[in-house]
């Protein structure tokens, strides 16, 4: 049986203070309730006896802060989706990581101290999958620069929405900052060029999605012999505590910054919500729930003031009070810095949040964070939020504070396929061959290079395509990781179903994605399919579920067009 | 997973290219059939304990039968040749265990054969029927073979070796009641695989630790039983009681390996508790009011039948679906 630090520091305890408690295992004590009231608790507000063998057997142990820590996340409603309480303690003086209950039935002293140190409350969203998680290859691996490659092939479409529109010519000589080619449209960014170089040509160019897509090649020059290289064409530092929502949408928008969480929709975009919408909060995403990708993970690590700072920037854009960042608990030093930094900081809270995939998804997320579902078909702004992903906020800091436009791509380059694996601060549109050349190369037993993250990534069969300013990792697998499983008909077991975040039924869609029934594909929600591929992950029956419903959800997209047109 | 694997270009290195994911579960479809064939060794263990080892006999006739039959049809309509999944060999054990100790090894042969036959590949294989094969090949043989099928030889150290019955036509017909530590044992009369409640709680047990079978299933089932058990218990005294209805015949067994069968199960979670507590009622119902000392088979075909009405009725909710 143990004790929670009570309200008063006990006077005979000289480590009181730092609320060390003794434990009289003879003692009666009343029955633990872990309160879940709305409101935010203190440790020091825990029943202050409770009995541990009434403790969740899913506590653990571990870490540190003092009883009047704030009980992280205990003000929201999201309280149902709440899986697992953890509560970190010292025993004995010795920091373990063991349940409570085991610890004491080993202890054989009746009197142990016991340091209540943080209570953690993770939350998350019912379905996923856990893959491994590969993390260790990378996360321990600080942020390089990779000088400039030999050729920087920039493609005009980097972002969601309409290509930009080219504003230089052949052979024209551009300097790294200038904008080589402007936004065409709403949904559109600027391209600028990430070095100083001469344009060789403007053509197609295969890319890391797998297309052919217009692209301006530009061979790098360097600085003849006792010459000084030109200044980057940056835009004028502003003033991050004054400047104003208008003039940090308009920045954002000329530093063409694009969301990095993937999809790299324009940045500016989501800052200019519709009239009429309410946002209630800005959410950050620091989930990184794809399997071995460590680069927002190193953000959080290296950067944390900058993420501050951007999200209080993208807070003011959009003239919100309440910002959140989630993170799932496999990052435990992340959130620990991630808190100091939001220390002091009005309206900003550190959300730990489950580890488990796809957690970073922007339903997911937001079910997580607030406990509200964004309803089929509509946004996450018809929610009250907005999300942005941690390495987006670096850039908007960034934009802003030094006026540096969207020049390079933070990634991770990992895999058991690739020799030495590192996080890199790379250049636009240095060929995927150079960054792994970068890292040592390729193994000799790799065999799949991965652009994104091993769950949503696209595999490459062209390593001359370029990074983009989205792109988030190249992982590359060994020959036995990329081996696939013969695939068996479908067993019916339904692990598939339990795995969807978004409570489709894959196998069924799937079945009438092959038989071509698209109105019962329609009917069963295939397109409310995000292809995160919990179910292909899960599926014993190795049926390739991403690629019907994938190929489902097009056609009945054209059939939803070709009927809304002659309607 | 069809996989392409393309000459890198420029560069002269085979890359692979699938669409994502590019990672996967531990679990493929051998494994799951595996784990079920491991998880009915107790039950094979415990029906030579009871009733000798010449029950291997019948075990293996079906086995070899279902094996053989998958494979032949297979070669005959030219499909790969697919055994190696291993259902085939699930559906043989299953309905070895189901079949009284001594049955007669052609006759077993004959069922084994029917279950793939009938009970599966005319469906289309594996994953296509709606009956489970095994109890439809039971069912077969049932109808066929009626005084074979309820001749039962009593078990080693059967502790009443008087009634030659099992314990539910004992109860039904001469109003015996079988005591609680024997049924739990395995040591009184029945089908081969399903007297011992130890051996098949181990092996269910095993299948549910490592999630190969739902949970729900069996839980639903349990639930049922002591439900509904437990009221016609309570207005009729001369029911038995509930827990009898769990420990006694094959109910533990059905709960956990016939009923728990991927293909014939609900894919849903709300389904899955439907299919349960129906199966649940219909054995109870039969084996107090129907005419069978014994209803477990004929309740899961019969709710294996409404499947695919019940998947299509509990259609989860869509994530953010406004009702």
């Amino acid at each position: 049986m143990s004790e929670f630090p009570s309200r008063e520091p006990h006077a005979e305890c000289p480590e009181a203070s730092r609320s060390r408690i003794p434990v009289d295992v003879q003692q009666r004590h009343p029955r633990l309730t872990i309160p879940f009231a709305p409101s935010r608790l203190r440790v020091s507000e825990l029943p202050s006896r409770l009995r541990v063998s009434e403790f969740p057997s899913r506590l653990r142990v571990s870490e540190f802060p003092n009883p009047d820590t704030p009980l992280p996340n205990c003000g929201h409603s999201g309280f149902d989706i709440i899986t697992e309480i953890v509560i970190f303690v010292t025993i004995a003086g010795a920091r373990s990581k063991c349940g409570i209950p085991h610890v004491l039935r080993r202890c054989t002293d009746p009197l142990v101290l016991i340091t209540l140190n943080t209570v953690m409350i993770f939350k998350t969203f019912p379905g996923g999958v856990h893959p491994a998680e590969q993390k260790e290859l990378s996360e321990h691996c600080a942020f390089e620069i990779m000088p400039d490659p030999d050729v920087v092939i920039l493609p005009l479409s980097q972002h969601l929405g309409k290509q930009a529109r080219p504003l230089v010519e052949k052979r024209a000589v551009v300097v790294k900052g200038q904008v080589v080619a402007e936004a065409d449209g709403f949904i559109s960014a600027p391209v600028h060029s990430p070095v100083n170089g001469t344009v060789k040509s403007i053509g197609r160019e295969s890319n890391a999605s797998g297309f052919v897509k217009d692209a301006l090649v530009i061979i790098p020059t360097a600085p003849a012999e006792g010459e000084e290289a030109p200044a980057p064409q940056f835009l004028p530092p502003l003033d991050a505590a004054t400047v104003s929502p208008a003039d940090i949408r308009a920045r954002v928008k000329e530093a063409g910054i694009v969301g990095q969480g993937g999809a790299a929709f324009p940045t500016f975009v989501k800052l200019s919500p519709p009239e009429g919408k309410t946002i209630e909060v800005v959410i950050l995403n620091g989930c990184e729930c794809e399997p071995y990708l460590t680069r927002d993970h190193r953000f959080m690590l290296e950067r944390p003031e900058a993420i501050v700072g951007g999200l209080q920037l993208i807070m003011r854009a959009l003239g919100v009070r309440k910002g959140a960042i989630g993170i799932e608990n496999n990052k435990p030093d992340a959130i620990e810095a991630m808190r100091r930094a939001v220390q002091g900081v009005e309206g900003l809270e550190v959300v730990a949040l489950k580890t488990k995939y796809p957690q970073g998804a922007e339903k997911m997320l937001i079910k997580a964070v607030n406990g509200r579902e964004v309803p089929v078909g509509k946004l996450p702004l018809d929610v009250g939020a907005v999300i942005q992903n941690i390495g987006t906020a670096v850039a908007v800091f960034d934009a802003v504070t030094k006026g540096e436009p969207s020049l390079t791509a933070a990634l991770t380059v990992t895999g058991h396929g690739i020799r030495t694996p590192k996080n890199l601060i790379v250049p636009v549109g240095t060929p995927l061959r150079n960054v792994i050349a970068y890292c040592g190369g390729l193994t000799d037993d790799a065999a799949k290079v991965i652009v994104g993250g091993p769950m949503m990534g696209v595999a490459q069969h062209d390593l001359s395509a370029p990074v983009m300013k989205a792109t988030s990792g190249i992982v590359v697998l060994t020959k036995a990781q990329a081996r696939a499983e013969e695939e068996t008909a479908c067993l019916r077991c339904g692990k598939c179903i339990d795995a969807c975040p978004l409570h489709l039924q894959p196998t069924r869609l799937a079945r009438t994605s092959q038989l071509g029934m698209l109105e019962q594909a329609e009917e069963y929600g295939i397109t409310v399919c995000m292809e995160c591929g919990s179910c292909a992950y899960t599926c014993p029956a190795h049926i390739p579920l991403v690629q019907w419903l994938r190929l489902g959800k097009q056609k009945v997209i054209q059939m939803q067009r070709k009927r809304s047109a002659t309607a | 997973m069809s996989t392409v694997t393309v000459s890198e270009a420029g560069g002269g290195r085979d890359l692979v290219i699938t669409t994502s994911p590019h990672m996967h579960s531990r679990w493929t479809t051998r494994q799951v059939m595996w784990f079920v064939v491991l998880s009915l060794l107790p039950c094979v263990i415990s029906a030579v304990v009871f009733f000798g080892v010449g029950q291997l006999l019948v075990i293996g006739s079906a086995v070899l039968f279902a094996v053989g039959t998958e494979a032949l049809i297979q070669y005959l309509t030219k499909k790969p040749i697919a055994i190696r999944d291993g259902s085939a060999v699930i559906t043989g054990l299953l309905l070895g265990l189901v079949l009284p100790p001594n049955f007669s090894p052609v006759f077993t042969a004959l069922g084994a054969i029917f279950s793939i036959a009938v009970g599966k590949m005319v469906f289309g294989g594996l994953g296509y029927n709606i009956f489970n094969p095994a109890l439809a090949g039971r069912a077969f043989l049932q109808a066929a073979f009626p005084v074979a099928i309820t001749t039962w030889t009593m078990p080693h150290f059967a502790v009443d070796t008087v009634s030659k019955a099992t314990p539910l036509a004992a109860f039904k017909f001469d109003h015996v009641l079988t005591g609680m530590q024997p049924l739990v044992v395995g040591n009184v009369g029945g089908s081969l695989g399903e007297t011992s409640a130890i051996a098949v709680l181990i092996g269910g047990g095993f299948l549910l630790v490592t999630r190969v079978a739902n949970w729900r299933i069996p839980l639903s089932m349990l639930v049922g039983v002591l439900l509904f058990g437990g009221i016609i218990w309570l207005i009729d005294p001369a029911a038995p009681n509930p827990l009898f209805h769990v420990f006694a015949g094959s109910f533990l067994f059905g709960a956990m390996f016939m009923a728990t069968d991927y293909v014939t199960s609900p894919v849903t979670n709300l389904g899955l508790w439907i299919y349960g507590m129906g199966i649940s009622l219909i054995i109870v119902l039969i084996r107090v009011y129907g005419g069978l000392p014994e209803g477990v088979m004929y309740s899961i075909l019969f709710m294996n039948a409404f499947v695919p009405l019940i998947n299509r009725y509990t259609r989860p909710k869509i994530f953010g679906e406004v009702a």
